[in-house]
């Protein structure tokens, strides 16, 4: 089961915000979802391995030689809001406090 | 066969290889048959397209493989200057500074860019519901879906408004549609093919593929999409060519039926199962040899992928913050603009998917959840590698029911997630899998799944080619049920 509380705490790691008829229905789609999930619990995987890739690749490496990329103009060109060629943001000390305090430091019980 | 005698929606009857041969011969020339598709695209009503171009490419080299044939796009294919949303709200109107690289390929090889094709967003879903600009219509019936998530590529071509169109598949994206659009969908070995440019979903399992008419252009654009890219270090290439499959007999073919994905109790439709024994029976009368076949771990395989593909989903899907490209909703601070811009950009299931994969990976729930996933991922390829050590291939219904009607699993997300059952194995081992069209059950197209050790795509394409003259299978919906409104 994850009840309210831990559907919010994750909506806040995740950077989501809910509604509060989003945060009832996430909590019974999720417990739903992991309640069938949790049928894995139930295999002996004692000393098995887990999967990194599943095909085989060895040395993939490349020379480490400088590389033309996008020129700046181009890369800057999508964004939301540019200035001194770079991407502007809003400052994070503009954010409300207690939406900060309660964003970060908290872990799952 | 001249063009004079022929009205332009001849030209797109035609499957791409027969395209390619009938224009070597001068019946027509790349530029009439770009038009011919260009308007039916245009004209596409079952919001296949999200954008289709404007002008004429400029006429292919002479020596070009591809000759000119168009290709439709899933919209999650980075294209220059074209609009590339992955059925987002949150990318809309995107448009990239540069191309995929698989696109960029094709085109190398004369297959000219015809539009790009509605998905579900961020390729999550098996119905094209999720899709930010609507869900596609199956050609077949306008009442049910294409399938997902790339719905609307399987639906174009189905419908006669592309030759045929790239798709990808993280655990059936490809395939499923395929089958419920019947046309044939290949999912490749994981890394034949650069990811490069792919709006990612779940790297580890996300994969291009084709979707075409018939298997001979399946092998035919296949050929042009593998390779070995810089750009994307996963990607190994193909150990030699594919080449044109050829097989008319399965003479000496083991095939086995898993009975974890097609037995009792897994809950597969009485008509699907009724054309998957008759395919069965066809193929033994062809020369192979059908028996059953375990893979005791199969029916955890939805499990872990809905551990494992939401995991990387939250991860990937971390770049959509406002801050380089895409929506951005100003909300006090940097904080509030992050969550503001995630919260209003993403759909109900991407959201969905990134609150499961980001609970699954929070401390104190990784070992129990990624972790275990890991390791039964580990046992699927085992289980996968004792079976081929007696059997050429594995084979399966490709989806447990025909096309659904719209709306009819939207209100419960696990009724959703098990259209996905026979494909995802396969998509955790990173194996390739091909769905061709076996018949019809309630008047709409079934699927046949065949599935091969990592780089049997030759020997897939192979049994699957003698599959389809036998099964004689015509991959255009027909026109009553296409332009019926």
């Amino acid at each position: 089961m994850i009840d309210r509380e831990q559907v919010l705490h994750v909506a806040r790691l995740a950077r989501l915000e809910l509604t509060d008829e989003e945060v009832g229905r996430m909590s019974e789609e999720l417990s739903a979802v992991l309640g069938h999930i949790e049928k894995i619990g139930e295999l002996d995987l004692d000393g098995v391995p887990p999967t990194t890739h599943v095909v085989e690749v060895s040395g993939a490496l490349r020379p480490d030689i400088v590389e033309p990329s996008l020129p700046r103009e181009v890369a800057l060109a999508s964004a939301p809001a540019v200035a001194g060629g770079g991407f502007l943001v809003p400052s994070p000390q503009a954010d409300a406090v207690d939406s900060v305090t309660s964003s970060e430091g908290q872990s799952l019980r | 066969m001249t063009v004079g005698r022929n009205p332009s929606s001849d030209l797109t009857t035609l499957t791409a290889s027969a395209a390619v041969d009938a224009m070597g011969r001068g019946e027509f020339t790349a530029a009439e048959l770009f038009d011919a598709y260009r308007a039916a695209a245009t004209a596409d009503q079952l919001n296949a397209y999200l954008w289709v171009a404007e002008n004429a490419p400029p006429a292919p080299p002479q020596d070009a493989p591809l000759a000119g044939v168009p290709l439709a796009v899933k919209d999650l294919f980075c294209t220059e200057g074209v609009p590339s949303q992955a059925g987002s709200k949150i990318l809309e109107d995107y448009r990239p500074p540069y191309t995929a690289s698989v696109v960029a390929r094709l085109q190398a090889a004369g297959a000219p860019l015809l539009g790009k094709t509605n998905q579900d967003e961020f390729a999550m879903g098996s119905s094209n519901e999720n899709s930010a600009f609507g869900p596609v219509l199956n050609p077949w019936d306008h009442r049910r879906v294409p399938g997902g998530s790339s719905g609307g590529s399987a639906a174009a071509v189905a419908a006669g408004s592309a030759p045929w169109a790239l798709g990808t598949d993280t655990g059936g994206s490809i395939r499923q549609p395929a089958a419920l659009c019947g046309i044939v969908g290949l999912k490749p070995t994981y890394g034949t093919i650069s990811r490069y440019g792919m709006i990612a979903f779940a790297s580890s399992l996300d994969q291009a593929g084709p979707l075409t008419r018939d298997v001979t252009d399946a092998a035919l654009l296949l050929k042009h999409m593998v390779g070995q890219d810089p750009r994307d270090c996963t990607s190994i290439g193909f150990p030699g060519e594919i080449g044109r499959p050829a097989a008319r007999s399965l003479e000496g073919i083991r095939l086995g039926v898993p009975e974890e994905l097609t037995g009792e109790g897994v809950g597969i439709d009485a008509g699907v199962l009724e054309t998957f024994n008759a395919t069965l029976k066809l193929a033994e009368s062809l020369g192979a040899s059908v028996r059953t076949c375990r893979l005791p771990h199969a029916q955890h395989a939805l499990s872990a992928y809905y551990v494992l593909a939401p995991a990387e989903a939250s991860s990937n899907l971390a770049r959509f913050d406002g801050v380089r490209y895409g929506a951005r909703v100003e909300n006090g601070g940097l904080l509030g603009m992050y969550t503001k811009t995630r919260s209003q950009g993403f759909g109900t299931e991407v959201k969905r998917r990134i609150m499961l994969g980001t609970y699954s990976l929070s401390s104190g729930y990784y070992d129990a959840y990624y972790g275990r996933a890991q390791r039964v991922r580990t046992k699927i390829s085992e289980d996968f590698a004792t079976a081929f050590g007696e059997f050429d291939f594995v084979v399966t219904p490709t989806s447990p029911t025909v096309a659904f009607e719209l709306g009819a699993k939207t209100a419960d997300p696990l009724s959703m997630y098990v259209n996905d059952y026979c494909t995802v194995p396969m998509s955790l081992a990173g194996i390739p899998a091909i769905s061709i069209p076996n018949g019809l059950s309630e008047g709409l197209p079934t699927g046949f799944q065949l599935a091969g050790p990592a780089f049997s795509e030759n020997a897939i394409l192979d049994a699957a080619f003698a599959l389809e003259q036998a099964i004689g299978f015509r991959s255009l919906a027909p026109v009553a049920a296409r332009s019926r409104a």
